[in-house]
């Protein structure tokens, strides 16, 4: 391709508006960016039903494949295949080496906090972090403290929300510290864009994704307790009706490693054993996908019945490694997440590279004075919550929607942040056979056993509709491949 | 590269729950295909008026079903026949243990091939399609033909996708009991009609009789192939219960419940199951080494009878050995 010659473009792009907003393929003027010319070439040289029939094979892929999530709310738990956008979506190798570096400082960042909150709590009695905060979170867990967790990692697969702002760069909208998802639909984009493109793919030279479960069963493997060399690992799922059962058979089956349920474990004596057909066989490495809450009934929620009775108790004793550890919702807190900027500071002694949203806590009266007055321009969120559930997004609210938020927030502060409602970056999505902008994020995956992996890209999550801001697949979100280039 | 090597080895085992999962699917597809079959061939037989009237018919297809010996006769046959295929609620209508064996497979998804998956997918879609149900009185027969098909195929996909490890070892063990246990069950409802009359008064109407019984089995070609269209109730008896090479023989299920459990073991082997290996080396001793004479000398019924309750008894002793066991004994190993 020879740089400057105009691409015909027209019958692609039709009246796809540009405006404040990043978009992640055209330059303001309606250029389109260096790293996406092969791409625009490729586009505009298909015949003009091409990009609908390859959607057309694809779905039917998935469908047969079973590759769904399930939908809560109907008799039977409906099945549905998972929405997604046939373009994928690039990232330089400068804005990845940039992420790649701010992510694994704030990883370690996490990890110490949740270490020193958990043990010493210097952050606390040095006040850069308010006690009051962390020990009203609903997700700390009073029966962590004093413990020590292997390698002293309480998180160890995290998915982090990315932003692209109108300047371009990436901020952090929220970590992903308790049981984040995504990732086989992250490996099963890529699966089907190498099908649906291979040449296009091959000239990117794009970074590989697909070791991510090798990654995984190491970073499991690293946190096993000492002196068991060759850890039985397993995976535990709530069970078939959890509306990620997808994932957990895909990671199960990629990893080798079975897949069990509450019911199919005991414990004895402090030791987690499995039920087979040989009898009873020790587990030493739990990767949870159960949530604290319903992980061990005698600790937790007594009317559960997904987790392990006991499981805490070995956990203690150290006989067997649960990852994530217990107690990590502390750290994403949507309160304590305005705090991440001053834990890099305090624990590293550096600056955050990938800088937070502005954030207000509710808590404080000046704050919430200013919140309160400006809801209809403001992103109200419970700190507690994820998927998008318990949001008000101010400028699209009813004001009977804002009168109610405010009660909760003059009833319950602590439970309430609020941002500023984010015009992040649009990427290019095929809808009906046209191109539109469409709203973006980045979740990468990151890993933390014995250093700290990240695999180049991750899920960049897509708002279908129209002038959605919402990208979660609970609320109706999408996603596309992301390809990280290596020049 | 050795440590690769001890990982697969150790894979052997399976959790016990999958292992549950895997033999109850296989067992509801069996169900399933025997419902089908058996309606089939009773609304066949029910085309010629004979001297079995429609509701005795319909009475010895519920009991070989294993429905209670009361079981409501209401005289609206195709009405009849359409809740045995269709209502969700009768354990043994098609499409419940069709939903059945899906359940189960959707719990162990990773453990079954996609291939069969899709399969058991599909043959689960047809069955709920609205005009399956519509249209069923005016294609009966075609519809629960594809039924059989689809479960045929699903057990053909399975033979050559999967790995024939323990879960294909017990969705082997599933599908032989609950057929050796049907086989017998179907024998001893129709046994006191069999010897009713002698073989030289035979009418034409018995004639279509047996061959309904050879056909509930698959079996009708099959004897033929053995012992020529020369249908004798003694033949018949001993085809089905002690031939060692047609798939729905007694003995032949039996056979291939015993070869499962050996490979399990040989896979495991941690605790030997003495009494299980006992169970079904009684019975595949007693199948194996009487000759129908000495049946026929004997009580048949009894013998039959004896035969399911062995059945349910090794079904016990799977489950205490492999599934269900008690914590104490897996402990004390």
């Amino acid at each position: 391709m020879s740089a400057g010659q105009p691409l015909e473009l027209a019958p692609l792009f039709g009246d796809y508006p540009l405006d404040r907003a990043f978009d992640e393929m055209r330059e303001p003027g309606g250029e389109v960016r260096a790293q996406y010319r092969a791409l625009a070439e490729t586009l505009a040289s298909l015949p003009p039903d091409e990009l609908a029939r390859r959607k057309q094979s694809v779905d039917l892929a998935f469908l047969t494949q079973g590759i769904t999530f399930t939908v809560y709310g109907r008799e039977e738990g409906t099945e549905r295949i998972f929405p997604y956008d046939l373009l994928p979506r690039l990232i330089t190798a400068q804005e990845w080496e940039r992420i790649e570096r701010g992510l694994t400082q704030r990883i370690t960042a996490l990890n110490l906090f949740l270490r020193d909150v958990y043990s010493d709590a210097k952050i606390l009695a040095d006040h850069v972090v308010p006690r009051e905060l962390v020990y009203s979170c609903r997700h700390y867990r009073r029966q962590m403290r004093g413990l020590q967790v292997p390698r002293n990692v309480y998180v160890a697969v995290v998915g982090t929300d990315l932003l692209r702002m109108n300047n371009g760069e990436f901020v952090v909208l929220e970590d992903n510290l308790r049981v984040p998802s995504g990732v086989s639909y992250m490996l099963t984009n890529r699966r089907i864009l190498k099908r649906t493109f291979p040449q296009l793919f091959a000239s990117y030279g794009v970074r590989p994704i697909e070791h991510y479960p090798q990654l995984l069963l190491a970073t499991l493997r690293s946190l096993a307790p000492e002196g068991r060399p060759e850890p039985n690992i397993v995976l535990l799922t709530p069970g078939v009706f959890n509306s990620a059962y997808f994932e957990h058979t895909y990671l199960a089956r990629q990893m080798g490693i079975d897949l069990v349920e509450g019911r199919d474990l005991l414990t004895h004596d402090n030791i987690v054993y499995m039920r087979t057909t040989d009898g009873l066989k020790r587990v030493d490495v739990i990767y949870r996908r159960v949530d604290d809450d319903f992980s061990d009934p005698l600790i937790f929620r007594g009317d559960s019945a997904l987790g392990c009775a006991g499981l805490f108790n070995a956990y203690r004793a150290g006989n067997v490694t649960v990852a994530n550890a217990f107690g990590t919702g502390l750290a994403d807190d949507k309160a304590v997440y305005a705090y991440v900027p001053q834990m890099i500071r305090y624990y590293l002694d550096e600056d955050a590279i990938l800088p937070n949203v502005e954030t207000f806590l509710l808590s404080d009266d000046t704050q919430r004075a200013h919140v309160l007055a400006n809801l209809d321009k403001l992103v109200v969120k419970a700190v507690g919550e994820s998927g998008g559930y318990g949001m008000l997004i101010g400028p699209r609210s009813t004001r009977s929607q804002r009168e109610e938020f405010a009660r909760q927030i003059e009833a319950n502060p602590r439970n309430y942040i609020a941002q500023p409602t984010l015009d992040f970056s649009r990427a290019p999505c095929l809808i009906d056979d046209r191109l539109e902008p469409r709203h973006v994020d980045l979740r990468p995956y990151i890993l933390f056993g014995d250093k700290v992996n990240i695999v180049p890209g991750g899920l960049t999550r897509v708002a279908l509709e129209k002038g959605s801001l919402v990208v979660n697949s609970s609320q109706g979100g999408g996603s596309k491949d992301t390809w990280v280039l290596q020049s | 590269m050795v440590e690769e090597y001890r990982a697969a080895s150790e894979k052997t085992k399976m959790l016990s729950r999958v292992a549950d999962s895997l033999y109850w699917m296989s067992r509801y597809l069996e169900r399933a295909e025997n419902t089908a079959r058996l309606l089939d061939v009773t609304m066949s037989l029910m085309l010629d008026t004979a001297a079995v009237n429609a509701e005795a018919r319909w009475q010895r297809m519920a009991a070989a079903l294993g429905k209670p010996a009361d079981a409501a006769w209401d005289g609206g046959l195709d009405a009849m026949a359409l809740k045995l295929v269709f209502d969700r609620l009768d354990p043994s209508s098609v499409i419940y243990c069709v939903n059945a064996a899906r359940e189960n497979a959707r719990q162990v998804r990773e453990e079954i091939s996609t291939e069969q998956w899709q399969r058991l997918n599909r043959l689960f879609h047809q069955i709920h399609a609205p005009l399956a149900e519509r249209q069923f009185s005016s294609n009966m027969g075609d519809l629960l033909a594809s039924v059989v098909d689809g479960i045929h195929l699903f057990q053909g996909v399975g033979d050559s996708t999967m790995i024939h490890g323990q879960g294909w070892q017990f969705i082997r063990l599933g599908r032989s009991l609950e057929r050796a246990y049907a086989t017998a069950t179907l024998l001893e409802v129709y046994q006191p009609e069999l010897f009713q009359a002698q073989e030289r008064e035979r009418s034409g109407y018995q004639y279509l009789e047996l061959v309904g019984l050879l056909r509930s089995c698959t079996a009708f070609e099959a004897y033929c192939q053995v012992y020529t269209a020369d249908l004798s109730p003694d033949r018949m008896l001993e085809f089905l219960v002690l031939n060692r090479d047609f798939p729905h023989a007694i003995r032949y299920c039996v056979d291939t419940i015993r070869s499962a459990i050996e490979s399990i073991q040989r896979t495991g082997g941690r605790r030997s199951p003495d009494e299980l290996n006992a169970g079904v080396g009684k019975l595949h001793a007693l199948l194996g080494y009487t000759t129908i004479r000495e049946i026929l000398a004997g009580d048949p019924a009894a013998f039959l009878h004896d035969i399911r309750a062995q059945c349910l008894r090794i079904h016990e002793l799977i489950y205490r050995y492999y599934v269900h066991y008690s914590i104490q004994s897996a402990l004390a190993v």
